[in-house]
Protein backbone atom coordinates (compact mmCIF):
# COMPACT_ATOMS: atom_id res chain seq x y z
CA UNK A 1 0.00 0.00 0.00
CA UNK A 2 2.35 3.01 -1.52
CA UNK A 3 -0.08 4.86 -2.75
CA UNK A 4 -0.40 8.47 -1.97
CA UNK A 5 -3.37 9.76 -0.73
CA UNK A 6 -3.48 13.19 -2.73
CA UNK A 7 -5.65 13.97 -5.29
CA UNK A 8 -4.83 11.77 -8.53
CA UNK A 9 -2.33 13.34 -10.81
CA UNK A 10 -2.42 16.61 -8.96
CA UNK A 11 1.20 18.00 -8.53
CA UNK A 12 2.48 18.65 -4.76
CA UNK A 13 1.82 22.39 -4.24
CA UNK A 14 3.84 23.37 -1.31
CA UNK A 15 1.89 25.72 1.17
CA UNK A 16 0.81 29.26 -0.06
CA UNK A 17 2.82 30.71 2.77
CA UNK A 18 6.12 29.14 1.40
CA UNK A 19 5.58 31.08 -1.81
CA UNK A 20 4.91 34.17 -0.01
CA UNK A 21 7.80 33.43 2.09
CA UNK A 22 10.00 32.74 -0.93
CA UNK A 23 8.91 35.23 -3.74
CA UNK A 24 6.93 37.78 -1.53
CA UNK A 25 9.71 40.35 -1.63
CA UNK A 26 10.55 40.16 -5.56
CA UNK A 27 7.17 40.26 -6.56
CA UNK A 28 6.55 43.16 -4.46
CA UNK A 29 9.66 44.65 -5.99
CA UNK A 30 8.77 43.80 -9.36
CA UNK A 31 5.61 45.49 -8.65
CA UNK A 32 6.95 49.01 -6.91
CA UNK A 33 9.29 48.56 -10.52
CA UNK A 34 6.61 48.37 -12.96
CA UNK A 35 3.59 50.67 -11.56
CA UNK A 36 5.70 52.88 -8.83
CA UNK A 37 6.01 52.76 -5.02
CA UNK A 38 2.29 54.23 -4.41
CA UNK A 39 0.18 51.37 -6.36
CA UNK A 40 2.65 48.66 -5.90
CA UNK A 41 0.68 47.30 -2.71
CA UNK A 42 -2.46 47.36 -4.32
CA UNK A 43 -1.51 45.53 -7.38
CA UNK A 44 0.30 43.21 -5.09
CA UNK A 45 -2.82 42.93 -3.44
CA UNK A 46 -4.90 42.26 -6.78
CA UNK A 47 -1.82 39.69 -8.03
CA UNK A 48 -1.78 37.19 -4.89
CA UNK A 49 -5.40 37.33 -4.26
CA UNK A 50 -5.79 36.14 -7.95
CA UNK A 51 -2.72 33.30 -7.12
CA UNK A 52 -4.44 32.30 -4.17
CA UNK A 53 -8.16 31.80 -5.87
CA UNK A 54 -6.53 29.91 -8.72
CA UNK A 55 -3.84 27.94 -6.12
CA UNK A 56 -5.72 24.55 -6.21
CA UNK A 57 -6.09 23.98 -9.64
CA UNK A 58 -2.79 24.60 -10.67
CA UNK A 59 -1.52 21.96 -13.06
CA UNK A 60 2.18 21.77 -12.08
CA UNK A 61 4.23 22.44 -9.24
CA UNK A 62 7.73 23.90 -11.28
CA UNK A 63 9.09 27.29 -11.61
CA UNK A 64 5.83 28.76 -8.55
CA UNK A 65 8.58 32.16 -8.95
CA UNK A 66 7.78 32.46 -12.25
CA UNK A 67 4.11 32.03 -12.07
CA UNK A 68 3.79 34.43 -9.59
CA UNK A 69 5.82 37.00 -11.20
CA UNK A 70 3.71 36.33 -14.90
CA UNK A 71 0.38 36.94 -12.92
CA UNK A 72 2.06 40.37 -10.84
CA UNK A 73 2.95 41.17 -14.49
CA UNK A 74 -0.26 41.24 -16.12
CA UNK A 75 -1.84 43.02 -13.23
CA UNK A 76 0.56 45.72 -13.51
CA UNK A 77 -0.87 45.58 -17.48
CA UNK A 78 -3.78 45.64 -16.20
CA UNK A 79 -3.44 48.82 -14.25
CA UNK A 80 -1.34 50.56 -16.59
CA UNK A 81 -4.34 50.40 -19.30
CA UNK A 82 -6.46 51.30 -17.21
CA UNK A 83 -4.75 54.54 -16.20
CA UNK A 84 -4.02 55.28 -19.91
CA UNK A 85 -7.90 55.16 -20.43
CA UNK A 86 -8.58 57.50 -17.27
CA UNK A 87 -10.24 54.68 -15.41
CA UNK A 88 -9.61 54.84 -11.77
CA UNK A 89 -8.19 51.37 -10.55
CA UNK A 90 -9.72 49.60 -8.80
CA UNK A 91 -9.41 49.30 -4.58
CA UNK A 92 -7.91 53.07 -5.32
CA UNK A 93 -9.76 55.76 -4.03
CA UNK A 94 -7.82 58.99 -5.56
CA UNK A 95 -4.34 59.45 -7.78
CA UNK A 96 -4.42 59.36 -10.94
CA UNK A 97 -2.57 60.63 -13.69
CA UNK A 98 -2.87 63.87 -11.58
CA UNK A 99 -0.72 65.08 -8.96
CA UNK A 100 -2.52 64.13 -5.90
CA UNK A 101 0.02 63.75 -3.17
CA UNK A 102 0.67 60.77 -1.13
CA UNK A 103 4.29 61.09 -0.34
CA UNK A 104 5.36 63.89 1.99
CA UNK A 105 4.90 67.10 0.21
CA UNK A 106 7.41 69.59 0.24
CA UNK A 107 10.47 67.07 0.39
CA UNK A 108 12.43 67.76 -2.93
CA UNK A 109 13.25 64.14 -3.28
CA UNK A 110 9.82 62.95 -3.06
CA UNK A 111 8.91 65.74 -5.97
CA UNK A 112 11.34 64.39 -8.03
CA UNK A 113 11.06 61.09 -7.45
CA UNK A 114 7.21 62.04 -8.68
CA UNK A 115 8.11 63.63 -11.58
CA UNK A 116 10.54 60.44 -12.26
CA UNK A 117 7.89 58.00 -12.20
CA UNK A 118 5.64 60.37 -13.79
CA UNK A 119 7.68 60.11 -16.68
CA UNK A 120 7.82 56.53 -16.35
CA UNK A 121 4.14 56.39 -16.47
CA UNK A 122 4.44 57.19 -19.59
CA UNK A 123 5.95 54.65 -21.14
CA UNK A 124 4.21 51.69 -22.82
CA UNK A 125 3.74 48.35 -20.31
CA UNK A 126 6.48 46.58 -22.07
CA UNK A 127 9.37 49.48 -21.76
CA UNK A 128 8.71 50.59 -18.28
CA UNK A 129 8.66 46.74 -17.05
CA UNK A 130 11.85 46.15 -18.70
CA UNK A 131 13.30 49.55 -17.65
CA UNK A 132 12.52 48.57 -14.25
CA UNK A 133 13.10 45.24 -13.66
CA UNK A 134 16.80 45.74 -15.60
CA UNK A 135 17.31 49.06 -13.00
CA UNK A 136 15.46 47.44 -9.96
CA UNK A 137 16.26 43.93 -9.90
CA UNK A 138 19.45 44.58 -11.97
CA UNK A 139 18.26 41.81 -14.13
CA UNK A 140 19.75 39.89 -16.84
CA UNK A 141 18.70 40.97 -20.45
CA UNK A 142 17.94 36.80 -20.72
CA UNK A 143 15.66 36.90 -17.68
CA UNK A 144 13.49 40.30 -18.85
CA UNK A 145 12.48 38.40 -21.57
CA UNK A 146 11.34 35.46 -20.40
CA UNK A 147 9.16 37.70 -17.96
CA UNK A 148 7.61 39.66 -20.85
CA UNK A 149 8.12 36.95 -23.01
CA UNK A 150 10.19 38.39 -25.46
CA UNK A 151 13.76 37.49 -26.87
CA UNK A 152 16.44 38.53 -24.79
CA UNK A 153 17.44 41.15 -27.55
CA UNK A 154 13.70 42.15 -27.73
CA UNK A 155 14.04 43.12 -24.21
CA UNK A 156 17.65 44.91 -24.45
CA UNK A 157 15.73 47.14 -27.17
CA UNK A 158 12.84 47.84 -25.09
CA UNK A 159 15.42 48.68 -22.12
CA UNK A 160 16.97 50.89 -24.90
CA UNK A 161 14.00 52.93 -25.92
CA UNK A 162 12.57 53.15 -22.59
CA UNK A 163 15.53 55.08 -21.25
CA UNK A 164 15.69 57.24 -24.37
CA UNK A 165 12.06 58.54 -23.99
CA UNK A 166 12.74 58.58 -20.04
CA UNK A 167 15.48 61.18 -20.96
CA UNK A 168 13.49 63.40 -22.97
CA UNK A 169 10.73 64.01 -20.74
CA UNK A 170 13.18 64.32 -18.00
CA UNK A 171 15.01 66.50 -19.86
CA UNK B 1 26.51 65.84 -23.19
CA UNK B 2 24.20 62.84 -24.12
CA UNK B 3 26.51 60.22 -22.01
CA UNK B 4 25.79 62.93 -18.96
CA UNK B 5 22.03 63.16 -19.57
CA UNK B 6 22.09 59.09 -19.68
CA UNK B 7 23.87 58.68 -16.25
CA UNK B 8 21.89 60.99 -14.70
CA UNK B 9 18.49 59.68 -15.61
CA UNK B 10 20.27 55.45 -14.90
CA UNK B 11 21.35 57.84 -11.40
CA UNK B 12 17.74 59.01 -10.40
CA UNK B 13 15.96 55.96 -11.58
CA UNK B 14 18.53 53.58 -9.37
CA UNK B 15 18.38 55.97 -6.16
CA UNK B 16 13.88 56.09 -6.46
CA UNK B 17 14.07 52.26 -7.39
CA UNK B 18 16.26 52.06 -3.87
CA UNK B 19 14.21 54.07 -2.13
CA UNK B 20 11.15 52.63 -2.93
CA UNK B 21 12.46 48.64 -2.72
CA UNK B 22 10.75 46.35 -0.31
CA UNK B 23 12.20 46.65 2.98
CA UNK B 24 11.01 44.52 5.62
CA UNK B 25 8.26 46.17 6.99
CA UNK B 26 7.17 47.27 3.87
CA UNK B 27 6.79 43.78 3.22
CA UNK B 28 5.50 42.43 6.65
CA UNK B 29 2.28 45.69 5.97
CA UNK B 30 2.00 44.54 2.50
CA UNK B 31 1.60 40.88 3.28
CA UNK B 32 -0.92 41.46 6.48
CA UNK B 33 -3.09 43.27 4.64
CA UNK B 34 -3.02 40.42 1.68
CA UNK B 35 -3.90 37.82 4.55
CA UNK B 36 -6.72 40.34 6.04
CA UNK B 37 -8.11 40.75 2.03
CA UNK B 38 -7.56 36.24 2.13
CA UNK B 39 -9.73 35.91 4.75
CA UNK B 40 -12.15 38.20 3.98
CA UNK B 41 -12.63 36.79 0.55
CA UNK B 42 -12.56 33.21 2.36
CA UNK B 43 -9.54 32.37 0.42
CA UNK B 44 -7.55 31.27 3.33
CA UNK B 45 -8.44 26.96 3.75
CA UNK B 46 -6.30 26.48 6.44
CA UNK B 47 -4.67 29.40 9.32
CA UNK B 48 -1.43 28.60 11.25
CA UNK B 49 0.14 30.27 13.67
CA UNK B 50 2.55 29.71 16.20
CA UNK B 51 1.78 30.00 19.96
CA UNK B 52 3.89 30.07 23.15
CA UNK B 53 3.53 27.74 25.54
CA UNK B 54 4.81 26.28 29.28
CA UNK B 55 6.32 23.00 27.61
CA UNK B 56 7.82 25.80 24.00
CA UNK B 57 6.47 26.90 21.06
CA UNK B 58 2.86 25.31 19.80
CA UNK B 59 2.12 25.33 16.42
CA UNK B 60 -1.69 25.28 15.45
CA UNK B 61 -3.67 24.97 12.26
CA UNK B 62 -7.29 25.52 11.54
CA UNK B 63 -10.17 25.08 8.53
CA UNK B 64 -13.20 26.80 8.77
CA UNK B 65 -14.67 23.87 10.68
CA UNK B 66 -12.40 23.74 13.30
CA UNK B 67 -8.79 22.61 14.64
CA UNK B 68 -6.98 20.70 12.12
CA UNK B 69 -3.35 20.12 13.72
CA UNK B 70 -1.17 20.72 16.88
CA UNK B 71 2.06 20.38 17.02
CA UNK B 72 3.63 19.79 20.02
CA UNK B 73 6.93 21.88 20.63
CA UNK B 74 9.49 18.63 18.93
CA UNK B 75 7.54 18.01 15.98
CA UNK B 76 8.81 19.66 12.49
CA UNK B 77 5.63 22.22 11.49
CA UNK B 78 6.75 22.44 7.54
CA UNK B 79 6.36 18.41 7.56
CA UNK B 80 3.04 18.69 8.79
CA UNK B 81 2.21 21.80 6.89
CA UNK B 82 2.96 20.09 3.57
CA UNK B 83 0.91 16.61 4.81
CA UNK B 84 -2.44 19.23 5.08
CA UNK B 85 -1.15 21.24 2.06
CA UNK B 86 -1.88 17.49 0.29
CA UNK B 87 -4.67 16.55 1.96
CA UNK B 88 -6.85 18.87 2.36
CA UNK B 89 -5.86 22.49 0.76
CA UNK B 90 -2.45 24.43 -0.43
CA UNK B 91 -4.47 27.55 0.23
CA UNK B 92 -2.67 27.88 3.45
CA UNK B 93 -1.22 31.07 5.05
CA UNK B 94 0.22 32.18 8.69
CA UNK B 95 -2.88 34.25 9.92
CA UNK B 96 -2.62 34.70 13.87
CA UNK B 97 -6.14 36.27 14.62
CA UNK B 98 -8.05 32.81 12.75
CA UNK B 99 -6.39 30.97 16.07
CA UNK B 100 -6.95 33.60 18.90
CA UNK B 101 -9.80 31.68 20.57
CA UNK B 102 -7.59 28.09 20.41
CA UNK B 103 -4.86 29.84 21.42
CA UNK B 104 -6.54 31.08 24.94
CA UNK B 105 -8.33 28.29 25.48
CA UNK B 106 -4.72 26.21 25.76
CA UNK B 107 -3.12 29.38 27.79
CA UNK B 108 -6.35 28.37 29.98
CA UNK B 109 -5.72 25.03 30.03
CA UNK B 110 -2.30 24.91 30.88
CA UNK B 111 -2.70 26.87 33.69
CA UNK B 112 -4.97 24.88 35.29
CA UNK B 113 -8.30 26.62 34.69
CA UNK B 114 -10.17 24.85 31.61
CA UNK B 115 -10.71 21.32 31.88
CA UNK B 116 -13.17 21.17 28.17
CA UNK B 117 -11.79 22.56 25.25
CA UNK B 118 -14.78 24.05 23.07
CA UNK B 119 -12.87 24.60 19.92
CA UNK B 120 -14.57 22.18 17.28
CA UNK B 121 -12.32 19.29 15.44
CA UNK B 122 -11.62 19.02 11.81
CA UNK B 123 -11.11 15.24 11.97
CA UNK B 124 -9.80 15.90 7.80
CA UNK B 125 -6.63 13.92 8.45
CA UNK B 126 -7.65 10.91 9.92
CA UNK B 127 -8.91 7.83 7.99
CA UNK B 128 -10.12 4.27 9.55
CA UNK B 129 -9.44 2.34 12.84
CA UNK B 130 -7.00 5.89 13.53
CA UNK B 131 -10.14 7.98 13.15
CA UNK B 132 -12.25 5.58 15.15
CA UNK B 133 -10.00 5.10 17.68
CA UNK B 134 -9.64 9.30 18.13
CA UNK B 135 -12.82 9.91 18.46
CA UNK B 136 -12.50 7.10 21.25
CA UNK B 137 -9.50 9.43 22.68
CA UNK B 138 -11.68 12.62 22.26
CA UNK B 139 -14.21 11.60 24.62
CA UNK B 140 -11.85 10.97 27.61
CA UNK B 141 -12.46 13.48 30.46
CA UNK B 142 -10.36 15.49 32.06
CA UNK B 143 -8.55 14.03 35.01
CA UNK B 144 -9.22 10.53 33.48
CA UNK B 145 -7.33 7.86 31.64
CA UNK B 146 -7.99 4.90 29.52
CA UNK B 147 -5.47 2.06 28.65
CA UNK B 148 -4.67 1.35 24.58
CA UNK B 149 -6.38 -1.58 24.86
CA UNK B 150 -9.21 0.21 26.23
CA UNK B 151 -9.67 2.17 23.29
CA UNK B 152 -9.24 -0.57 21.18
CA UNK B 153 -12.24 -2.22 22.79
CA UNK B 154 -14.14 0.88 22.56
CA UNK B 155 -13.57 1.82 18.93
CA UNK B 156 -14.51 -1.67 17.74
CA UNK B 157 -11.67 -4.03 18.05
CA UNK B 158 -10.54 -5.29 21.54
CA UNK B 159 -7.51 -6.93 19.97
CA UNK B 160 -5.67 -3.95 18.07
CA UNK B 161 -4.42 -2.12 20.71
CA UNK B 162 -1.25 -1.80 18.74
CA UNK B 163 -3.39 0.04 16.14
CA UNK B 164 -4.64 2.43 19.19
CA UNK B 165 -0.95 3.12 20.08
CA UNK B 166 -0.60 4.29 16.46
CA UNK B 167 -3.18 5.54 16.40
CA UNK B 168 -2.26 8.13 19.36
CA UNK B 169 1.57 8.43 17.40
CA UNK B 170 -0.40 9.95 14.79
CA UNK B 171 -2.67 11.93 16.53
CA UNK B 172 -2.56 15.06 14.39
CA UNK B 173 -4.62 17.08 17.29
CA UNK B 174 -2.45 16.45 20.61
CA UNK B 175 -3.90 18.21 23.72
CA UNK B 176 -7.46 18.76 22.08
CA UNK B 177 -7.61 15.41 21.37
CA UNK B 178 -6.15 14.29 24.81
CA UNK B 179 -4.04 11.32 23.59
CA UNK B 180 -1.47 12.40 26.74
CA UNK B 181 -4.81 10.47 28.60
CA UNK B 182 -3.89 7.14 26.93
CA UNK B 183 -1.56 5.02 29.06
CA UNK B 184 0.04 1.41 28.89
CA UNK B 185 -1.32 -1.15 30.89
CA UNK B 186 1.36 -1.35 33.06
CA UNK B 187 0.33 2.24 33.99
CA UNK B 188 3.22 4.32 33.37
CA UNK B 189 3.02 7.49 31.42
CA UNK B 190 4.86 5.79 28.46
CA UNK B 191 5.76 7.80 25.09
CA UNK B 192 4.63 10.77 23.72
CA UNK B 193 5.11 13.00 21.06
CA UNK B 194 5.90 16.11 22.77
CA UNK B 195 8.44 13.61 25.33
CA UNK B 196 7.60 11.53 27.90
CA UNK B 197 8.24 14.50 30.50
CA UNK B 198 5.56 16.36 28.82
CA UNK B 199 3.07 13.48 29.13
CA UNK B 200 3.70 13.23 32.98
CA UNK B 201 3.37 16.83 33.56
CA UNK B 202 0.44 16.91 31.56
CA UNK B 203 -0.98 13.84 33.63
CA UNK B 204 0.28 15.24 36.93
CA UNK B 205 -1.70 18.72 35.96
CA UNK B 206 -5.11 16.87 35.81
CA UNK B 207 -4.37 14.72 38.75
CA UNK B 208 -4.18 11.46 37.19
CA UNK B 209 -0.74 10.56 38.05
Amino acid sequence: MVKSRSRRGAPKLPPFQQLLDEHGRDVLGFLIASVGPDEAEDCYQEALIAALRSYPRLDHADNLRGWLLTIAHRKAIDHHRSRARGARPAGSSDEVGGGVAVADPGIDAAEADRSLWQAVGTLPPKQRSAVMLRFSADMAYGRIGELLDCSSDAARRNVHEGLKKLRGELA
Amino acid sequence: MKNERTEMTERALAEALARGAPGDDRLTAANAALVARAEEEGLVDVAYAGVGSPYGELFLAATERGMIAVGLPNREPDTLLERIAERVSPRILEAPARLDGPRRELDAYFEGKLHDFSTPVDWSLTRGFTDRALHVVASIPYGNTLSYTEVADRAGNRRASRAAGTACATNPIPLIVPCHRVLPASGVPGNYGGGPEMKRSLLEMEGSL
